[in-house]
């Protein structure tokens, strides 16, 4: 009548001894870690015997994967931060400027002459002196188009021309835009990754949130205005060829320039053209170093398509001045003195050692294609993490050991059969947290302590209905299989209730809300198992043993 | 010897007065309804937008010298709150002083907080900035949105579940419940200013889960009981059913309460309103799948013969045991 395969029961055992397996290391949680740590500074940088003997401190055969800990246990920062795409658009219209010019240069005769007319940043107008020749020069222009490399625009191109009148218009078209915030955020995402990486922080998340928008998360950074700092400048260098130089910012710049303030001298404004002879796009390194008089400045190398722009300009403009601009504010306008054929250069300014050194780090990394403006940010201290983590701890145990003494007492023996399948379902719950690499949050320890008290709703259904079955069937094995069997429907049904809402709040939650949807999913999913497989196999163990006449549930 | 919340066998009438408790329930929506339109939900930052600080310092907390600090500054409505717990310390004095919401999409300017943390420190030297939260207006409008529709979509979600496991009347019981549930907590929310933040959605979503897990089992017995006894009224055959599963109910209730109030207790106060929520859903959700579930479940009756066949109520679902 009882009867659970011996398979079965292997199975079930296997699956319990590999969630305590798996759980294990988070009972010597800061053990482990730096175990984990010292395997990875091995792994990078060769072995140090001190960092061997740390990496001994757990052994290398046992599981040591660990629960992460969310911002608010660890303490960190967090940035939400929206990548303004929009500020690509401008500058891609920019560069187009030269091509544009170039192309209709050999036109004129059909033409007339060309001018930029002043236009919003995203789109280039051009006046021509013969009305007469717009469908030549639209053709022309059109000529310039490339086709898109993207599911969702097949058969277009990257730019509209239109004309109004004698203006030719040139805008970037839908199918590119959209193609371009997504390269932009994609770019974005990786420079912002590179940035950390480089200031070598451990387990920071970054990921893209929704078309345009960058999740960033650094445990164990002081705060998020520390963290805006690294990764919130744009640390756009450009090189400009100098119109002139100025105190007023309002001065009419010309079409196809620009007026932007020097960055030492208080009221300096330089005019430069708006198209940059080379950007930093096209450097290869950056390092600190110091100039001939010993002040700090920065060294960089051009890439060689990047050198030879930068040859050919220096050679033709021996004597004129140009400008290193970083963020749209000239950091210094030397005078070409010679042509500079090797690619390489410094840029000096007012910076102090730490500062050139934070430049370096910028201009390696590469410079974000578009500003961030940060829609959230959050800075958790350590210690409140901490005492997060002791509060969750204490009130888990207490909990804990409430519900085991109360079921207990309630159910007697059977009661002490739940308990020991609610510790299993415990550990099971650390077990595959580990095993997913799950990140466990405030709300996540509540969603534990809350598993612990409704994970013996599944037993207290069976043990309920073995009562009741007691009191009709003919004796007691026959009531204990009735009640698991009559009791299943109802545990199923709750549980997938409860279930269906734990993965909404998964996909709609986010952050800590997300943290407690997975262990509230989790605790589901291992309370149904131990209750159903855990307790039955214990008590048809404990039966068959007894064989007993009667039983009292 | 064991320990017996309920007795062995019990046979209360739950449905004595079935149409007052229905009544009773429907005038505790209204009046939270009326909280909620009247009073307000004290909203977090999540959903408002604006700026929490939590300072912690040795010395005995001025409420009035930090807001004379901060005030100075000039950054519009400001909250300034003492924090208190059985969990400090003697020498912790926490506040959370809550700014609101500056102009601009950016959540806040570095500025900003480093002036308010300057004259804080002017105030108290060895204050300590414990945490630091900014959202801004941008994705607060977002979060309330995304936040009312996972509770729209998880009693939705809920509602075809137990359609197609049950029949419809059950499901309308059920999500009749559910709707109390949540509408009660909001009002109890309202009512006592607990700060509402996306925790507390998460609980409140916990909590549809946790009633709906409670009617579950009530309905699952009803079901069974309906075929079993096919002479006995409907109203009896709940009462039945809530009778023989009142033991279940409350043991249930009992231990998931006792997992909540030592959190609520020894917790911590960062997530004492979450758990708060949980424990009344806990008392709302127990209550409501007997007097809210299976009261609309008496009056809107249940198809009886389950022996003919009829297409047109229940379906292939209905009778699928795991």
């Amino acid at each position: 009548m009882l009867h659970i395969d011996l398979w079965k029961r292997v199975l079930i055992w296997l699956v319990c001894a590999a969630g305590l397996l798996l759980a294990l290391p988070n009972a010597f949680y800061t053990k482990v870690e730096q175990s984990n740590d010292a395997l990875a500074a091995i792994e990078m940088g060769g072995a140090t015997p001190e960092l061997t003997e740390t990496a001994g401190q757990w052994p290398g055969w046992m599981p040591s994967s660990l629960v992460n800990l969310g911002l608010d246990l660890r303490g960190g920062a967090h940035l939400l931060a929206e990548v303004q795409v929009a500020d690509v658009y401008a500058s891609r219209m920019q560069a187009m400027w030269p091509e544009i010019r170039d192309i209709l240069r050999p036109e004129r005769p059909t033409i007339g002459t060309i001018r930029l007319q002043p236009s919003k940043p995203d789109e280039i107008r051009v006046r021509l002196g013969q009305p007469d020749g717009m469908a030549r020069a639209l053709e022309v222009v059109r000529g310039l188009a490339r086709p898109i490399q993207s599911l969702s625009g097949i058969g277009a191109n990257d730019i509209e021309v239109r004309a109004e009148d004698d203006i030719l218009i040139v805008t970037l078209s839908e199918a590119e835009m959209v193609a371009s915030d997504d390269r932009t955020v994609r770019q974005a995402l990786e420079i912002v990754r590179r940035r950390i990486d480089e200031v070598g922080t451990r387990e920071p998340t970054i990921q893209r949130q929704g078309a345009d928008r960058i999740l960033i998360q650094v445990p164990g950074i002081g705060s998020a205005s520390e963290l805006k700092a690294i990764i919130g400048t744009t640390a756009q260098l450009t090189f400009n060829p100098v119109v002139g130089r100025g105190s007023n910012p309002d001065a009419n710049p010309g079409i196809g320039n620009k007026v932007i303030p020097s960055l030492d001298e208080e009221g300096a404004y330089y005019t430069v053209e708006a198209a940059p002879v080379v950007t930093g796009e096209e450097l290869v390194d950056a390092q600190p170093a110091f100039d001939q008089n010993g002040r700090p400045a920065v060294n960089f190398r051009f890439n060689t398509s990047g050198a030879r722009k930068f040859g050919d300009y220096t050679l033709e403009n021996i004597g004129s001045p140009f400008a290193i601009v970083l963020d749209d504010e000239v950091v210094s306008a030397p005078v070409i003195q010679s042509h500079i054929p090797g690619g390489s250069g410094i840029i000096t300014g007012r910076f102090t050692v730490e500062e050139s050194t934070h430049l370096a780090v910028l201009l390696r990394a590469g410079a974000l294609p578009a500003g961030l403006t940060f829609l959230e940010e959050r800075t958790i201290g350590p210690e409140l993490g901490q005492d997060s983590i002791d509060a969750g701890k204490v009130a888990t145990m207490v909990a804990f050991a409430a519900v085991l003494v109360f079921m207990a007492l309630s159910y007697g023996l059977f009661g002490v059969f739940a308990n020991i399948a609610l510790i299993l379902n415990v550990a099971l719950i650390f077990g595959l947290l580990s095993m997913i690499g799950a990140t466990l949050t405030l709300p996540g320890i509540a969603g534990i302590v809350l598993t612990v008290g409704m994970a013996v709703d599944a037993n207290v259904l069976v043990f309920e209905r073995i009562r009741e079955e007691l009191k009709t069937a003919r004796g007691p094995s026959r009531a204990i299989e009735l009640g698991y069997e009559k009791a299943l429907s109802a545990i199923l049904d709750a549980n997938i209730t409860t279930f269906i809402t734990a993965v909404i709040l998964f996909v709609m939650g986010s952050g800590p809300v997300r943290g407690f949807a997975i262990t509230l999913g989790l605790g589901i999913m291992t309370s149904v198992f131990t209750a159903i497989f855990v307790t039955r196999v214990i008590i048809v163990m404990w039966f068959e043993r007894r064989r007993p006449k009667t039983i009292e549930v | 010897m064991r320990l017996r919340l309920v007795p062995k066998e019990t046979s209360f009438d739950f449905f004595k007065r079935w149409k007052l408790w229905l009544g009773i329930s429907a005038l505790m929506m209204i009046v939270s309804f009326g909280s909620f339109m009247y009073q307000g939900l004290n909203y977090g930052i999540d959903f408002r937008g604006g700026t929490t600080i939590r300072t912690q310092s040795t010395q005995a907390l001025d409420v009035a010298a930090y807001r004379g600090a901060i005030d100075a500054l000039g950054l519009g409505d400001v909250t300034i709150t003492e924090v208190f717990d059985p969990t400090f310390g003697p020498d912790e004095n926490v506040a959370m002083i809550r700014i609101q919401a500056q102009e601009g999409e950016q959540a806040v300017t570095a500025d900003m907080i480093k002036q308010v943390q300057a004259s804080l420190q002017a105030v108290a030297p060895d204050i300590n900035f414990v945490s630091v939260e900014s959202v801004g207006p941008k994705v607060s409008g977002e979060l309330v949105q995304t936040a009312f529709l996972a509770v729209a979509l998880a009693i939705g979600a809920v509602l075809v579940y137990i359609w197609l496991r049950f029949e419809w009347q059950f499901a309308l019981g059920a999500v009749a419940a559910l709707v109390h549930d949540v509408i009660l907590t909001i009002g109890v929310f309202s009512e006592v200013q607990i700060k509402f933040d996306l925790a507390i959605i998460a609980a409140l979503l916990t909590i549809v889960g946790y009633s709906l897990n409670d009617t579950v089992v009530v309905f699952d017995r009803v079901r069974e009981n309906l075929r079993k006894y096919k002479k006995m009224s409907l109203a009896e055959v709940l009462n039945l059913s809530i009778n023989e599963t009142l033991s279940r109910t409350v043991m249930t209730s009992v231990t998931t309460l006792l997992a909540l109030v030592s959190l609520y207790v020894l917790g911590g106060d960062v997530i004492r309103g979450f758990v708060f929520a949980m424990i009344w859903g806990v008392i709302v959700g127990t209550y409501s799948s007997i007097f809210v579930a299976s009261a609309i479940l008496l009056y809107l009756g249940v198809k009886r013969d389950w022996s003919k066949p009829d297409n047109t109520a229940g379906n292939q679902f209905a009778n699928v045991d795991a």
